[in-house]
């Protein structure tokens, strides 16, 4: 029975240590892994998808009577103007990134 | 299985360690290959986990006493129900599942990221496997499940009496779910901070984590609510103990966060103050476990009472100044990008609920930890108990129900003052026709000022959620003329986590009318009655009909019935049980362990409704049973070892039958004393509640969390969604795709 859970034992061993060391392994064969920093627009899309939240949570404040034609108008430029600065530098990086 | 069990922690520790150096190097070195191991080393401590983790469900289900933890927390009649559960009432067990839990959770978010946040996820990876290879060493050589006996007992143990609940099945997974989840954006944090990649990117890739830990945690706190409520027979659902506290600081915690997180995402504002609530709650995630396992203050549910003090003491301090070391590092980064507009504004809502429910936080811990600081100052340990939180708690809950009122009714950035008046009209309106209606409503709330404020605020922020609602159908019907239930659908699946936080909103204010009317004006009566006679609460007739007996190979059951009046009509009936399970104590003898008042848990006889709660329990006193019981004792004492010399002498067959002979006769004997509760009943003492209000406390639990799940499901990305109104080819095109004005 012992020799049964032992070879269970390396089974599951030789498992891990194959599933865990695989991207190690080809990589030895093949390099060429992609370094690329994409963080940097992984952040400004981020950001951008919360300012685009912003846009259609003062939309919706605005039809819902929480913000006056005034202050909407003037959010909604505010909000728009940032949403496309963050438009630009999106172009920016992916630009720089190829 | 025993063996696999072991070797499977040790690989399990032996991967987190290996992953650990391939995500730091993968991070250092920008070499892909060895992040991804890292990454695969976490789905492969997920998969070691899992099979471990089976391993000893399945000793628990086939009743394996040859492992020591089975034999101590299960036996051959504990229901199978529990037999399941019984693994994490044990402190191997339940270490084994927080790290099962953690690996599955870590496996889920790295798999969701692997192809985003490069710089950040191997570092939280890393401390991710550091939380796996902390707990797994602990259940490998600290409370290891799978150490076994070479002569296991034919029986164990078994199940706390207390834990045979249903809500016990779930409870602890439920609060391990929420600990562990806490750890993911602990973990992004961290590695945010490291990285200096404090953007937006690590927010929006575990504020979904963060939603579900604030979900898991809240469902557990509940559960564990409900079974004090049913199972401890003292009446209430909330005692401030130790481990609820533990458990209820970092939901607090991670409450603020998911309010202030939004201020960052929209203005780039308080990131210090959002990592360190991040960084808090994941500390105090740990905190919770601690407590738990540790024992270090006297609680209920220190059910693992043991030496893990240290490890745990030494993992709290490396994460508490660790945290501050890299908040302090990397300071000039979180500074904050904007500030705040206007006073008249969400944000300032937000920051003034995240201040409340810190200071909230901070006197619970406070008055949890009040012991041990006494203690280490003045050398006596001193207990302020529950009266210690109400005067600091009752007001700040008041405060908060006003701004989840406030809150859903004010807008982002400023608003006018003609504004705050159209939004603020009617919910003040309703919430001061409830003030007035109930101050002066003949035998109202008006001698409990704090019950009354909550109840006419309960009114301010059902009647502000409830127009919110209203006024967003409206302007969807305005353009899309759709029905009202059809348009409310759609406005909310549109806007989920706008309506779900709503939704939670209104739960909270629930459940917070119903905690202030059921602890204000609770009626309670101890009393002790005979069989025939009633007892008055609250102007209900309580009347002892009958006492009840049962008797299986679990427990003995002594239960009465009782039959409720108001006014010579008839309410209800209930029946309410005290549960005595045979103690492993060989000084009780063998008869004697049959009712051991140790052993022993309440069933409670309970009527609700919408009003009021009418709560019962028995509290058996077995001491007239003492003289049958002692001279049972007695008889066995002397009779069992002449039986046990016969039969060790007879063949195994022949010397079974002699034992079960023996055993049969002990249970007519224990079934002839326990029957003289019906036969000759004793006055005996009942707990006696009319509360009222109190399923509204479960109500507003069940709404926050069905609007916790709303916030929580999955909506398609802004990108996604706008690719109908987004030109494609951005470099090449100016107009950017900006929201276009569609329904709401």
């Amino acid at each position: 029975m012992q020799v049964v859970e032992y070879l269970v034992i390396f089974t599951i061993l030789f498992a891990v240590v194959a599933f865990v060391s695989a991207p190690v392994r080809r990589a030895l064969v093949a390099r060429g892994a992609d370094h690329a920093d994409d963080s940097t627009l992984a952040d400004l899309e981020a950001a951008r998808d919360a300012k685009y939240r912003e846009l259609r949570d003062a939309d919706l404040d605005h039809r819902t009577g929480k913000l006056s034609d005034a202050d909407y108008e003037e959010l909604d430029q505010t909000l728009r103007g940032e949403a496309i600065a963050i438009m630009h530098d999106i172009d920016r990086a992916t630009i720089e990134r190829q | 299985m025993a063996l696999i069990g072991r070797a499977l922690l040790i690989m399990a520790l032996g991967t987190a360690v290996c992953g650990i150096g391939a995500s730091i190097y993968g991070a250092r070195t920008g070499m892909r290959e060895w992040v991804d191991a890292g990454r695969r080393s976490v789905y492969a401590l997920a998969a070691l986990a899992t099979i471990a983790f089976a391993i000893l469900e399945d000793a628990f289900w086939r009743n394996d006493f040859s492992f020591n933890v089975v034999a101590n927390h299960s036996s051959t009649t504990t229901p199978a129900f529990y037999k399941l559960a019984a693994a994490w009432s044990s402190q191997e067990g339940s270490l084994l599942l927080w790290v099962f839990l953690l690996s599955l959770w870590s496996s889920l978010i790295l798999f969701l990221v692997r192809k985003r946040a490069r710089e950040i996820t191997p570092y939280a990876t890393t401390v991710l496997l550091g939380f796996a290879a902390f707990f797994t060493s602990l259940a490998a050589f600290w409370a290891n499940p799978f150490t076994t006996s070479a002569n296991p007992p034919a029986e164990g143990l078994g199940l706390d009496p207390l834990l045979l609940h249903p809500t016990m099945m779930i409870h602890p997974p439920m609060l391990y779910s929420g600990y562990t989840l806490l750890t993911i954006p602990f973990a992004f944090a961290v590695g945010a901070l490291i990285t200096g990649r404090l953007g937006a990117e690590w927010i929006a890739l575990t504020r979904r984590f963060a939603l579900a830990a604030w979900l898991f945690l809240g469902i557990g706190i509940l559960l564990g609510a409900l079974w004090s409520y049913t199972e401890l027979g003292w009446g209430g659902y909330w005692a401030w103990d130790p481990v609820e506290n533990a458990a209820l600081m970092p939901w607090l915690c991670i409450t603020a966060f998911i309010h202030s997180v939004m201020i960052q995402e929209k203005r780039g504002m308080l990131k210090v103050w959002n990592v360190s609530l991040v960084l808090a709650a994941g500390t105090l995630s740990i905190l919770g476990t601690f407590l738990v396992r540790s024992g270090i203050l006297d609680s209920i549910h220190a059910f693992g009472a043991s030496t893990l003090g240290v490890p745990f003491v030494i993992l709290l301090a490396v994460m508490v100044l660790g945290s501050i070391g890299l908040i302090v590092w990397r300071r000039d980064q979180l500074r904050s990008d904007a500030r705040l507009e206007s006073l008249l504004s969400r944000e300032a809502v937000f920051l003034l609920q995240n201040l409340v429910l810190v200071g909230m936080v901070f006197v619970i811990f406070w008055v949890t930890f009040f012991p041990l600081i006494s203690e280490a100052l003045t050398g006596t340990k001193v207990s302020v108990g529950p009266p210690a939180f109400t005067p600091f708690i009752v007001p700040l809950a008041l405060i908060l129900v006003a701004l989840s009122g406030i809150g859903p009714i004010i807008a982002w950035r400023r608003v006018t003052v003609a504004n705050l008046r159209r939004s603020f009209a009617l919910p003040v309106t309703a919430g001061l026709v409830t003030f007035f209606v109930l101050l002066f409503w003949p035998g109202g709330p008006s001698s409990r000022p704090f019950a009354l404020i909550m109840f006419a605020l309960g009114g301010f922020v059902l009647t502000s959620v409830a127009q919110e609602l209203w006024r967003g159908v409206a302007a969807r019907r305005a353009t899309t003329h759709e029905v009202v239930p059809l348009a409310t659908v759609r406005l909310v699946r549109r806007n989920r986590r706008r309506y779900g936080g709503y939704t939670v909103h209104a739960g909270l204010a629930i459940l917070l009318v119903g905690v202030a009317a059921s602890s204000s004006f609770q009626h309670s009566s101890d009393v002790i009655l005979k069989p025939g006679q009633s007892a008055h609460v609250d102007g209900y007739a309580i009347r002892y009909v009958r006492p009840t007996e049962s008797l299986s190979s679990q427990k003995i059951a002594f239960g009465a019935v009782l039959d409720v009046t108001k006014g010579g009509k008839h309410v209800t009936t209930v029946t309410t049980v005290r549960n005595f399970y045979p103690s492993q104590n060989p000084s009780d003898g063998l008869i004697g362990k049959f009712f051991d008042t140790s052993q022993a848990d309440s069933q409670v006889g309970l009527d609700q409704n919408l009003s009021r709660n009418i709560w019962t329990v028995i509290n058996v006193d077995p001491t007239p049973l003492a003289p049958l019981i002692n001279k049972g004792n007695n008889v066995f004492a002397a009779y069992a070892p002449q039986v046990m010399t016969k039969a060790a002498k007879l063949p195994p067959d022949q010397a079974q039958a002699a034992m079960n002979g023996l055993w049969a006769e002990r249970d007519l004997a224990v079934s002839e004393i326990a029957r003289r509760f019906v036969t000759h009943p004793w006055p005996t003492e009942f707990l006696l509640i009319v509360d009222p209000l109190v399923i509204w406390i479960w109500l507003g639990a069940l709404i926050m969390g069905i609007g916790g799940l709303i916030a929580l499901w999955p909506v398609p990305s802004f990108a996604r969604r706008r690719v109908q109104v987004a030109s494609p080819a951005r470099p090449a095109a100016p107009p950017p795709p900006v929201p276009v004005r569609e329904p709401v």
